[in-house]
């Protein structure tokens, strides 16, 4: 029963420290965001998982963990804008710096 | 209701307003303002320590905000940065002549009240989940901030920052996982020194060092807040970095007193003092004014990291506590000084260089006593602000014997002279008088009524000293006494 207990929170570290190791060796931006995301499933499973007893289960860390869930789809979404943005900028470099220029001293 | 609340609910509901208003919501700032300062001269009034829960959810399940000294203290300062850099930000992202109004200046308000919002329910919530959220929300808000100057800059100011949160976060886990709270005054209660809550301690420690951009954790600053418009380099550089800061005072000082080693406490000196000598030390060798001013950001925070071993020495506590405290709120505001005059600098050369401001001290006196104004209480000089801040630091490092501290502090301060006086000299250098197109009056008043609110709160030097000592670890407020002359 124990080890059945901690299967969640240890599934949850080991995924923890597979989504640092991506963060650590991938360069691409877009991958480091997915490597972030694995580090924050890893968490939430910890959490969820700690709040499982026996006989009853705790709905606090549950209440976190959509709560956090929430949060990380937010950034995600917004992480993923931003590498679109610098994307089109990369691929248009002259025309997109000359607009830029112009809009700052408007 | 509460002003507790509405402090964080206001500013969200601004923000939603906001999104809607379309082209009148430069003019919302108007509404903002007078209510939120009315919010918080109310909490300012409210007897030390008043708390309150969120929708009558007790704890340990509610969510708690508590109005103390330092949250008093914050609040209260970033009420005035953002109430003034609004002003001129009302002007900066004002339509163009064809009456359009700029992409700039529609998304730049929803993310100011959203990261005003952020910032107070960071500065007064006690429950470290929701304090989580806080960080989110701030730093959602700078680094799209920092994306209105540079989207490269802004995309490593956001990789780095989601780690950081994630460590935070993990931490919390942690800490509920073993004591089934996230509250920190039930956490200071029940505190244990096992290996799971210094883990969780370290974790979030490092996490929130990102955050405040601690060296050797800094390197995403200069980049975002040197490229960022001016309005949004101030209130990156004033606000976002102190919240982070704040919770990490309140993991250090609130919850964890009895756990924290001292050798954690020296770690965290170590790094302040070094950040101190390399922020400075870059600062000086920078040729673009607004990197000169980030820099300084980075040597800044590091006073208030060296503070941390002078605080946690018990015969101190009283007098580094509250040098530490003011010392924020004196960087808060001269440090928003100065990112506008620099930004109304630059914009009237056009150019980003130092040695553009050649003759910048004639075309615009006024911006150039704004930037030496915030320049005096960033270096500490009497009778700022900042000054009171070092000379409590340094009374504390004396007293204990911490010799190291105090000679950084010294070094420091003449560093800091070294590289603020530099553009200074720039805008004396020629003797012609470059033709500077005038502004907005509300845009020149804007950075000169944030550095003198820098140098005249050093006149109410012992009235800080005394809401500062509103924080319920604090030292007595009779056992300082600030005694300038």
């Amino acid at each position: 029963m124990t080890m059945l207990l901690h299967i969640y929170p240890l599934t949850g570290v080991a995924l923890v420290g597979l989504g640092l190791y991506g963060f650590l060796i991938l360069r691409h931006p877009l991958r480091q965001i997915l490597a972030v995301n694995v580090v924050g499933a890893g968490i939430f499973l910890v959490l969820g998982g700690l709040g499982r007893g026996a006989a009853s289960t705790d709905p606090f860390p549950q209440a976190l963990v959509i709560t956090g869930i929430v949060v990380a789809v937010a950034l995600t979404a917004f992480g993923a804008a931003l590498i679109l943005r610098v994307a089109e900028d990369e691929r248009a470099p002259d025309d997109k710096a000359a607009a830029k220029t112009t809009d700052d001293h408007t | 209701m509460s002003p507790l609340d509405l402090l964080v609910a206001v500013p969200l509901a601004l923000m939603i307003a906001a999104l809607l208003l379309g082209t009148w919501v430069r003019w919302l700032l108007l509404t903002a303002i007078p209510v939120m300062a009315g919010l918080t001269v109310w909490l300012l009034l409210l007897p030390e320590g008043s708390a309150h829960v969120v929708g009558d959810w007790n704890l340990p399940l509610g969510v708690q905000l508590r109005a103390d000294g330092l949250a008093q203290m914050m609040v209260g300062a970033t009420a005035a940065c953002a109430s003034i850099v609004g002003l001129y930000a009302l002007h900066e992202f004002a339509p163009g002549p064809d009456r359009s109004e700029t992409a700039h200046g529609f998304a730049f308000w929803p993310l100011f009240y959203l990261l005003w919002g952020g910032a107070n329910a960071g500065f007064l919530s006690t429950d470290l989940f929701n304090l989580y959220i806080a960080l989110e929300m701030v730093s959602l808000a700078a680094v799209a901030m920092a994306a209105m100057g540079s989207l490269r800059a802004a995309l490593r100011y956001f990789v780095i920052a989601l780690v950081g949160s994630l460590a935070y976060l993990l931490g919390v886990a942690l800490l509920f996982s073993n004591y089934a709270t996230v509250d920190l005054t039930l956490l200071a209660a029940t505190a244990r020194p096992d290996l799971a809550t210094k883990t969780a301690l370290a974790v979030m420690t490092a996490g929130l060092l990102i955050k405040a951009a601690v060296f050797p954790l800094h390197g995403w600053l200069p980049p975002a807040h040197a490229a960022a418009p001016a309005p949004a380099s101030a209130l990156l550089s004033a606000i976002v970095v102190k919240v982070g800061f704040v919770i990490l005072l309140r993991l250090w000082f609130e919850a964890f007193p009895t756990i924290v080693a001292p050798a954690g406490l020296e770690v965290l000196g170590w790094l302040g003092a070094l950040a101190v000598l390399y922020g400075s030390v870059q600062a000086i060798r920078q040729n673009v004014l607004k990197a000169l001013v980030a820099y300084s950001t980075v040597a800044q925070i590091g006073y208030l990291l060296l503070a941390f071993p002078l605080v946690a020495t018990a015969a101190g506590t009283g007098g580094a506590w509250a040098g530490m405290t003011i010392h924020a709120v004196a960087h808060l505001l001269a440090k928003a000084a100065m990112f506008l005059a620099a930004g109304l600098m630059l914009e009237a050369v056009n150019g980003k260089r130092l040695e553009d401001l050649r003759g910048l001290a004639r075309a615009m006196p006024l911006t150039v006593a704004a930037f030496g104004l915030a320049a005096v209480s960033l270096m500490g000089l009497p009778p700022s602000v900042g000054f009171i801040a070092k000379f409590l630091l340094l009374e504390a490092a004396v007293e204990q014997g911490a010799v190291f501290a105090a000679a950084v502090l010294l070094i420091g301060g003449l560093l800091g002279a070294v590289y603020l006086f530099s553009p200074l000299a720039w805008t004396f250098a020629g003797s012609d008088t470059p033709v500077v197109v005038s502004r907005a009056p509300l845009r020149t008043a804007a950075p000169l009524a944030l550095a003198l609110l820098a140098v005249s709160l050093g006149f109410a030097g012992q009235a800080m000293v005394e809401v500062t000592a509103g924080a319920p670890w604090a030292g007595p407020p009779t056992a300082v006494a600030v005694d300038v002359r």
